[in-house]
């Protein structure tokens, strides 16, 4: 008996919730806000992307509603969390378009999540702007899909430019075996010609090995002018280690997958003399007064450190410039997608966090490699260099 | 020339901790015929709780080094105290699988103490690295070798000169027996452990300048432990040093003239190839039974 009270207990409850639920959910939509969904992988092996961004979305849209919201209307985020899963990522957008009713969705956080949600956005007919990297988002461009952060080809730009200007033309890779890393090797490969560059040997490692003395003794046999790494901690910093204790004179090149504090303290004093792509919110307060990002860049840092008290990554800024891509787009639209959409693919010259962003119905990143600036390390910090 | 050398001071290095991973199966294997399979997360906590000792505690390293490794051995006995012993029916693969609830039970309290992110630690000494005919040889490897030197004299001494060493062989060989010739079985069994986890606590010690460490590098170590064990012969102190050497020098060989993809792979076909053609490895003993 006393079980049977407790049963009809909770499927009162339930019903209660459920309906509770519902009810937010309609009554809200009352065409006074415009509201945007946010998924990013805010739990999980990448909250170190998802935890920032989240943070930046709302930040975004604080902002903006301060300032007066858009043609009079505020916005409004519903955000969840993928924990980086594809399959968790798509039952959330599935819930941000047909509970949520949002005019547009931001994020997802990474690649395979990204990749997951997009035939339900264009199914849906809802402009998606993803904090991924993958290249694969935006080419071929779909009309409905863009992206705020840089793809790797565009690092693998900014290095080989690099190198260029260095008299580099032999190189060595070394670089992770998962997709991080072959995504690198496969730009490093394609772009090498275009910039008259020779790879003379391709190594790579794996994400958990403890020594790369033999890769590098194989790629040192070569002779190359440089060797470039591609992967995230802790793989680089022993191959940066390694390096030194090999005594290999050869300037390193490391991806932006390292663009982090973290890095320089576990390669130590290996790390001093690393060249590195890296977006410019690493070394904002070393920019020139006249570059165009850098109001964007203190302000975004200032009231970020001031509203989390925690340190600013360089993660945070891709979701941060999709809301305020997204509050330009709004701009006239009276919350027509389709509008939305064509006039976010029109937008140009729109300074962001992570770079200037030139839109077009050919490129739906619109980012071009100087929103990556090379950097050396010295004495354990970033230094930027001459561009 | 060159190379070569390199790579074969490469192969040293690593073979010469996957010997200390594999003296620590071999050891509790020869107490109670167990594999361990939280032997890599003993590597683990080895590392980085010497992290944590020298250098955010700014402990002397020797101190750091002995506390560390007593610190793992004490984790061995309380595994042995606390999941083996109340085993009712301590059926051989009931106790591998706890040893594999124990492994991610103990990667997951390293995730909680330790984070996510890896660690590093300087090497034991700050001298320069040695040139020998072009190739490098880090400070870091001669004491790695000289530490598993003395760490192998040092088992050969007990099995072979010592009274707890022969009860323990004993044991070994039948635990009943033992028992009714007034050796304290329970005893050595838990010795074992202690000395097994204190193995892996030392491999860890001398691991963690070399390379990071994180909450997650244990299971990769301690399969190629196992395989280096398997290699020289579960059960010999000889064969796994001979085992863990030949399987980092193959190692190295084989990134630096194969394909740097190939190394796990290689590791692993030797594994195969040695259960399948000569089950007791290169020094073990001619029969050997497998469950």
């Amino acid at each position: 008996m006393k079980r049977q009270a407790g049963l009809s207990f909770t499927v009162v409850v339930m019903w209660v919730l459920l309906l509770v639920g519902t009810g937010a959910g309609t009554v809200a939509w009352a065409g006074d806000v415009y509201r945007i969904g946010g998924i990013f992988a805010v739990t999980g092996p990448s909250s170190f992307l998802g935890d920032p961004e989240k943070r930046s979305m709302e930040m975004a849209i604080d902002e903006i509603n301060a300032a007066g919201g858009i043609d009079g209307r505020k916005l409004e985020a519903v955000i969840y969390d993928s924990e980086g899963e594809p399959t968790k990522a798509v039952l959330a957008a599935n819930r941000l378009i047909s509970r949520d009713r949002v005019l547009a969705v931001v994020g997802t956080s990474l690649t395979p999540t990204t990749l997951a949600v997009i035939p339900i956005m264009e199914r849906n007919r809802i402009p998606l702007v993803s904090c991924a990297a993958g290249i694969d988002i935006t080419e071929p461009v779909r009309p409905w899909i863009f992206k705020t952060a840089q793809s790797d080809a565009l690092a693998v730009g900014a290095i080989y430019e690099h190198m260029k200007k260095e008299g580099i033309e032999r190189i060595g890779i070394l670089t992770v075996e998962n997709a991080f890393g072959e995504s690198g090797r496969h730009q490093l490969q394609t772009k090498a010609e275009e910039f008259g560059i020779q790879i003379v040997h391709a190594s790579s490692f794996g994400a958990r090995d403890t020594d790369m003395t033999a890769q590098l003794t194989r790629i040192r046999g070569t002779n190359p002018d440089a060797i470039v790494c591609w992967g995230t901690n802790p793989g680089p910093a022993v191959v940066a280690r390694n390096l030194q204790q090999l005594n290999i004179n050869v300037p390193l090149y490391q991806s932006h997958g390292v663009a982090s504090p973290r890095f320089i303290e576990l390669a130590g004093d290996a790390a001093d003399g690393i060249y590195l792509p890296t977006g410019k919110i690493l070394v904002a307060d070393q920019l020139p007064e006249d570059d165009p990002q850098k109001e964007v860049l203190t302000r975004y840092i200032e009231s970020f450190e001031s509203r989390f008290r925690m340190p600013v990554s360089g993660f945070g800024g891709y979701a941060y410039d999709a809301v305020y891509l997204l509050a330009e787009a709004l701009k006239g639209s009276d919350g027509d997608r389709e509008k939305i959409r064509s006039s976010l693919e029109q937008i140009s010259g729109h300074v962001g966090v992570t770079g200037i962003f030139n839109f077009s119905p050919e490129d739906h990143n619109g980012l071009s490699s100087d929103a990556f600036v090379m950097v050396r390390i010295e004495n354990g910090e970033w230094k930027l260099l001459d561009q | 020339m060159q190379e070569i050398l390199q790579y074969f001071f490469s192969g040293i290095t690593a073979g010469a901790v996957y010997a200390v991973i594999a003296l620590g199966f071999t050891l509790l294997f020869n107490a109670t015929g167990l594999i361990n399979f939280a032997q890599g997360e003993f590597v683990m906590l080895g590392a980085l709780v010497l992290i944590t000792l020298w250098k955010v505690l700014a402990l002397p390293l020797i101190v750091a080094f002995a506390l560390s490794v007593a610190v793992v051995a004490l984790i061995g006995i309380l595994m042995e105290r606390m999941a083996l012993r109340t085993v009712r029916k301590p059926h051989p693969i009931v106790m591998v699988i706890i040893t594999i609830g124990i492994s991610i039970f103990l990667r997951g309290v390293g995730m909680l103490t330790w984070g996510k992110d890896a660690h590093s630690v300087e090497p034991f000494t700050q001298h320069a690295p040695v040139e020998v005919y072009g190739a490098t040889l880090l400070p870091q490897s001669l004491w790695i070798l000289g530490i598993v030197l003395i760490i192998v004299a040092g088992l050969q001494f007990f099995f072979k000169k010592t009274l707890a060493g022969k009860a323990m062989e004993a044991c070994a060989i039948s635990k009943k027996a033992a028992w009714l010739l007034g050796i304290p079985s329970e005893k050595m069994v838990l010795a074992a452990f202690a000395m097994s986890a204190a193995m892996g606590g030392v491999a860890g010690v001398l691991i963690a300048p070399i390379t990071m460490s994180s909450y997650d590098m244990g299971t990769m170590l301690g399969l190629k432990g196992f395989c280096a064990a398997m290699l020289g012969g579960l059960g010999s102190v000889l064969g796994a040093v001979i085992g863990g050497l030949l399987l980092g020098v193959i190692e190295a060989f084989g990134v630096g003239l194969v394909a740097s993809g190939l190394k796990d792979v290689l590791a692993f076909l030797i594994l195969l190839l040695i259960l399948y053609l000569r089950p007791s490895g290169l020094l073990g003993a001619k029969s050997i039974q497998r469950f």
